[in-house]
């Protein structure tokens, strides 16, 4: 670019294209491999699109949607995505306030607390699945061993029990996803000035109920943030499933994200698979808007 | 932000002296807190612990007693099984080569659109913003299946671009650089266009050497989440030669069956690069985490 001063007009003219010309770039990718893609997808729900066949296919009208809406197989996967949803989301929001209000009131050490509970999260899915694998092991497992210290005599098959199978898994993704929303915590208790803990504790408050009335009402707002965020996350559950059970035993840990793999992938059946994609879209979609709703009001009533 | 390693002991703020009720409770919540925390930290490091105990037990030592921690003769026989079953060296590099790429034309185009969105006027500048921030609500995974036919029909299936290219639109590392760019003195900027210096040239010689906070909090996130993808790498590469880290490691289970020494050593060896840029990093890595909340 020119660095002598160029004529007034070619340089506003230069100006005017040089705000789009340096989005252009991301503008292109942006638009290739996500408006385009749920374009796609848009569309393909409305067509008997196959993999094994190049183009849409035939029109299909709505019956992608009556097939998908009518298939049990479906509400089944949704339901085992928002169980998961709702086991991994309630510790991993409580817990990690918990976490974060004791660390919060220590100095010395906490290298060692925030290793603890964050160096998981950088972990691969593979390794957490490789990992949980063999602790949830029948008889040669770490999980089955602990439990027979505790009198339990017949410990149940973590990952081969339909009753057990989800709740294991969600217990590996605590353990390994914690530590962010613990960060998180962290980062907002900064926000809290220290005035209020003092004026607190001069009027007479105990830690636990300062923490009650005054801390935390004061983290509303990161609690909106982690809780919607945990939520979004969870609802795109694969990975550890998809390794650790493939979706069974029975089908009872299948999630949503792995009925579109099977049905695309597998199957090759791509307008249900993309009309299953959008309603999962729909249900992550509200989740979000419902999310903004909430942080403007907190953002108005601030 | 050195806040946190030098905020004050929230335990010892009663600078004037307290009645000793008070400073009872005060002590038994900090003995709860500390216990509670060292017990649940060492509670989560067990998997860790137990994996790398267990990757260096002789095999028949794990049939016979495959919850023990403790070996009387260690050995590194897993992990030389690992190197020499596996494609391990491909898949470390295959890792390498397509987080790298894909971190820097991100850093690159991001911060691009950042600049122009937050320094330069045009016209459908918020318009184009609000459609940006509307694709913070899409979910990538949903769309793998238009993504992969697109990679299919531009012949890109188990090469690095196929890996590479649907990642790199990343919504959240626009919006941590253009939150940055915010924040920079709008005088600054004028005064390089006052010298004569093109849009372009402001944001490559003033702008970025100043926003190297933002650049490496995107450079750690968007490298640690391609080194960790699972999905994506999955469906575009089948060639055992070119699978990345992750999606090599499942493979691995197939090799073996169950010999569980070398899974805990695959799965050590898969840990071990990530750990080693969290131990060096920690700090950006959390201060990063804490200032944008993306995930």
């Amino acid at each position: 670019m020119a660095t002598t001063t160029a004529p007034s007009s070619t340089s506003s003219r230069r100006d005017r294209w040089a705000g789009p010309g340096m989005l252009l770039p991301f503008a292109l990718f942006y638009l290739v491999f996500l408006v385009g893609p749920l374009i796609y997808t848009v569309v393909a729900g409305f067509f008997e699109t196959s993999l094994l066949k190049s183009g849409l296919g035939d029109f299909a009208g709505l019956s992608n949607y009556s097939a998908v809406l009518g298939d049990a197989e479906f509400w089944r996967t949704l339901r085992n995505t928002l169980w998961f949803t709702v086991l991994t989301t309630v510790p991993l929001v409580l817990l990690s306030l918990v976490l974060a209000l004791f660390a919060d009131r220590f100095v010395r050490g906490r290298w060692f607390i925030r290793f603890a509970f964050f160096a998981p999260f950088v972990l691969p899915s593979a390794v957490v699945s490789l990992l949980f694998m063999f602790i949830y092991a029948d008889q040669l497992g770490l999980a089955q061993e602990v439990v027979k210290w505790f009198g339990v005599d017949t410990p149940p098959s973590w990952l081969g029990d339909p009753d057990w199978a989800m709740i294991s898994i969600a217990a590996a993704t605590v353990w390994w996803t914690i530590g962010f929303n613990f960060v998180l915590y962290l980062a907002g208790l900064q926000d809290v000035p220290r005035e209020v803990h003092e004026a607190a504790a001069i009027d007479g408050a105990g830690p636990w109920q300062r923490i009650r009335h005054v801390v935390v009402p004061m983290l509303g707002r990161t609690t909106t943030l982690v809780t919607v965020l945990q939520v979004i996350a969870s609802l795109k559950v694969f990975d550890q499933i998809y390794m650790m059970t493939s979706g069974g035993p029975d089908g009872s840990t299948r999630p949503s994200l792995q009925l579109i793999y099977d049905t695309g992938f597998v199957e090759g059946r791509v307008g249900y698979a993309s009309t299953v994609s959008l309603l999962l879209f729909l249900v992550i979609l509200f989740v979000s808007l419902v999310w903004f709703a909430l942080v403007r009001r907190a953002e108005k009533e601030n | 932000m050195t806040a946190i390693a030098t905020r004050p002991d929230t335990g010892q703020r009663g600078t004037t002296t307290p009645p000793a009720r008070r400073r009872d409770s005060e002590r038994l919540f900090n003995r709860v807190a500390l216990g509670t925390l060292i017990a649940l930290a060492l509670l989560w490091l067990v998997p860790l612990a137990w994996a790398l105990a267990t990757s260096v037990r002789p095999a028949q030592e794990v049939v016979t007693n495959p919850t023990g921690w403790f070996t009387a003769h260690p050995t590194l026989d897993a992990y030389g099984e690992i190197f020499d079953a596996g494609k391990l060296p491909y898949w470390y590099a295959n890792s390498f080569i397509t987080s790298i790429l894909t971190t820097v034309l991100t850093v690159i185009m991001a911060s691009l659109a950042a600049f122009a969105l937050s320094q330069t006027r045009f016209r459908l500048r918020r318009a184009a913003f609000v459609m940006l921030l509307a694709g913070i609500m899409i979910p990538g995974q949903v769309l793998m299946i238009p993504q992969f036919l697109a990679l299919q029909s531009a012949g890109l299936l188990n090469t690095y671009w196929g890996v590479v290219l649907p990642q790199v639109p990343n919504v959240v590392a626009v919006f941590v650089f253009k939150q940055f760019f915010d924040g920079i003195p709008r005088e600054l900027i004028d005064a390089a266009r006052a010298d004569g210096a093109g849009w372009l040239r402001t944001y490559w010689q003033i702008v970025m050497p100043i926003s190297r906070p933002a650049v490496s909090a995107v450079t750690i996130f968007v490298f640690v989440g391609v080194w960790n993808n699972f999905l994506w790498p999955l469906l575009v590469v089948t060639d055992p030669e070119m699978m990345t880290l992750p999606v090599g490691l499942t493979s691995v289970q197939d090799v073996f069956g169950v010999p569980y020494a070398q899974l805990m050593a695959s799965a050590v060896l898969g840990a071990i690069p990530l750990l080693a840029v969290f131990a060096l990093f920690q700090r950006r890595i959390v201060e990063g985490i804490a200032g944008t909340g993306l995930k």
